[in-house]
């Protein structure tokens, strides 16, 4: 372990593994809010087209993603903000056509392989590169930038849309913006846990800490750490043995900490719960003397 | 025009079809500043969906609608409106404190990369007062009561220190403290000059606030004028809720208001 924490490339996927988890639950505690827990697996499935475009074309993969994961945030949000009853068949449209679409133009690009078309679906976290690092860091900044400007509008609108419109908040802007938000996130951690699995780190730390919080904003920053603590533990997990997939490793610990925090949820919440009563019992009884 | 004097709504000839089908047809309504409208009317006489589209919630398919002399994509004055919603809208299950949900009152007030004010704290706490909530302001508003989630959402309203209130249902579902808390809460604002629209099905605790009572039947203004006064069971606005007979009670409030007039 000394020894991997002394070699470069471990450093970059701790780095890299970091920062998916700071960012992937920042992001994904508006998406559950918002009702669009899927919304990173749609994101995913198309911006593997964007990596299998990027071999085609020999530009980085990391950056044609980025491009098509936005284009495809955009159009899922396009088709949800119109779309009534054919918006889910729509989607799911998007999405086998992003798989395809990536397989295809994977197996006809120079570069690509099977192994290639692997490492993106499960990831590669072992082989992330300065480039990479770089380019996961700026958007990174973005993802967070987003969230600490734009946090309180995006609340509103995660909340209560009607209470967005009400309040005269540029919804079409800040739906989108959750969207293309919410691709960035995707590309980020694409290289860490795989497109195939990028939602789970958007959704799973979310779900875990609100089985122990009682406000949002604690959600979501407490749903960041737990992000950390899967990330960077699955990857150290992994580097035990050769045979362990750092993405599955890191997906698998957050769904562990899932069920822990379901128990624990289960305990704070009737402590809570018949406080609670006592609570409303003292104040009913004070209505009524008032009436 | 001066700003006093201008009105908050103003629609005219305001038509909406939803899914084909006509809601609204050809509404005329003008609420002037410190007006206490009762809108009113069976279900499905398209009550809700009137004060929607004067706040510009439900776009019009024919006529016009203006909020403070803007039609509502041109308004940005937005915090001199509050809307009350019929319910919470919770979200998809990341849990919301009652002060969370309270404090986003104030966001047509705040500015970006503004950090939360005093002012705002001092608003929210007031308002969480008003309501008598300030002792739950820490829990999750999913913990919440029927009840004291209308609450939440009359202190979100407050919070923003409008100067029009629209109220959908604000006494529907609601026991009869939180009637008279809600009561007591819009006798304050109506003796500060604000202006209040709200639907409902029985007014009340309301009664004594209300100037003026609309009535809406099949997407047109059946009455409009000074509420009426109760004579007898069957004139008063609630009855048709309670009243066994739905043909009878969708025409009853009617009758006694059309022979005044």
């Amino acid at each position: 372990m000394i020894d991997l924490l002394g070699r470069e490339f471990f450093q970059l996927a701790l780095i890299a593994a970091l920062l998916v988890g700071l960012c992937a639950p920042a992001v994904g505690t508006f998406i559950v809010q918002r009702r669009l827990a899927l919304l990173g697996d749609g994101i995913g499935h198309v911006a593997l087209t964007g990596v299998a475009l990027g071999f085609l074309t020999g530009t980085a993969p990391v950056l044609t993603a980025v491009a098509v994961a936005i284009a495809g945030a955009v159009a899922i949000e396009v088709v949800r903000a119109r779309g009534r009853t054919s918006g889910d068949v729509a989607l799911a449209l998007l999405f086998y056509g992003g798989i395809a679409g990536g397989v295809m133009l994977m197996g006809i690009a120079p570069g690509g392989s099977n192994a290639k078309l692997n490492s993106y679906l499960f990831g590669a976290i072992a082989s992330v590169s300065r480039l990479d690092i770089w380019v996961i860091g700026g958007l990174a900044v973005a993802v967070l930038l987003v969230v600490g400007i734009f946090g309180r509008e995006l609340f509103v609108l995660c909340q209560d849309e009607e209470m967005a419109r009400a309040s005269g908040l540029p919804v079409r802007f800040l739906s989108l913006l959750i969207a293309v938000t919410a691709a960035l996130t995707v590309v980020i951690a694409m290289r860490v846990v795989g497109l195939l699995l990028v939602s789970a780190l958007m959704v799973i730390p979310v779900a875990t800490s609100q089985q122990l919080t009682r406000g949002f904003r604690s959600t979501m920053l407490l749903a960041m750490l737990f992000g950390v603590i899967a990330a960077v533990g699955g990857l150290l997990v992994s580097a035990q043995s050769a045979k362990v997939a750092p993405g599955a490793a890191i997906v698998l610990l957050a769904l562990l900490g899932f069920v822990l925090a379901l128990g624990v949820g289960k305990f704070v919440r009737r402590g809570r719960s018949s406080q609670e009563s006592t609570v409303s019992e003292r104040r009913s009884v004070s209505v009524k003397e008032v009436a | 025009m001066h700003l006093v004097s201008e009105n908050a709504f103003t629609m005219t000839d305001g038509r909406v079809t939803l899914d084909r089908r006509p809601i609204l047809r050809g509404v005329d309504l003008t609420v002037r500043p410190g007006e206490v409208v009762a809108i009113m009317g069976a279900n499905g006489s398209g009550k809700s969906t009137l004060i929607r589209a004067l706040l510009g919630l439900t776009p019009l398919s024919g006529g016009q609608t203006l909020l403070y002399g803007r039609p509502p994509g041109r308004f940005r004055d937005w915090w001199r409106v509050g809307y009350v919603p019929q319910r919470l809208a919770v979200g998809g299950g990341v849990p919301a404190t009652v002060r969370e949900v309270v404090t986003s009152g104030r966001i047509s007030r705040q500015k970006r990369l503004r950090l939360t004010s005093a002012d705002d704290r001092e608003a929210v706490a007031s308002a969480l007062e008003s309501v008598g909530l300030a002792d739950r302001a820490a829990d999750p508003v999913q913990a919440l009561s029927g009840g004291q989630q209308q609450r939440v959402l009359i202190a979100r309203a407050l919070a923003g220190r409008p100067d029009t209130y629209v109220m959908d249902e604000p006494t529907a579902g609601v026991d009869a403290a939180t009637q008279q808390l809600l009561a007591d809460t819009l006798a304050t604002l109506v003796a500060g000059g604000k202006t209040i629209v709200l639907v409902a099905h029985e007014l009340g605790p309301l009664e004594p606030l209300i100037t003026r009572g609309v009535v809406v039947r099949e997407g047109r203004i059946a009455h409009d004028g000074p509420p009426p006064e109760p004579e007898g069971e069957c004139a008063r606005p609630g009855h048709e809720h309670v009243h066994p007979h739905a043909a009878e009670a969708a025409a009853g409030p009617l009758r006694g208001w059309q022979g005044e007039a």
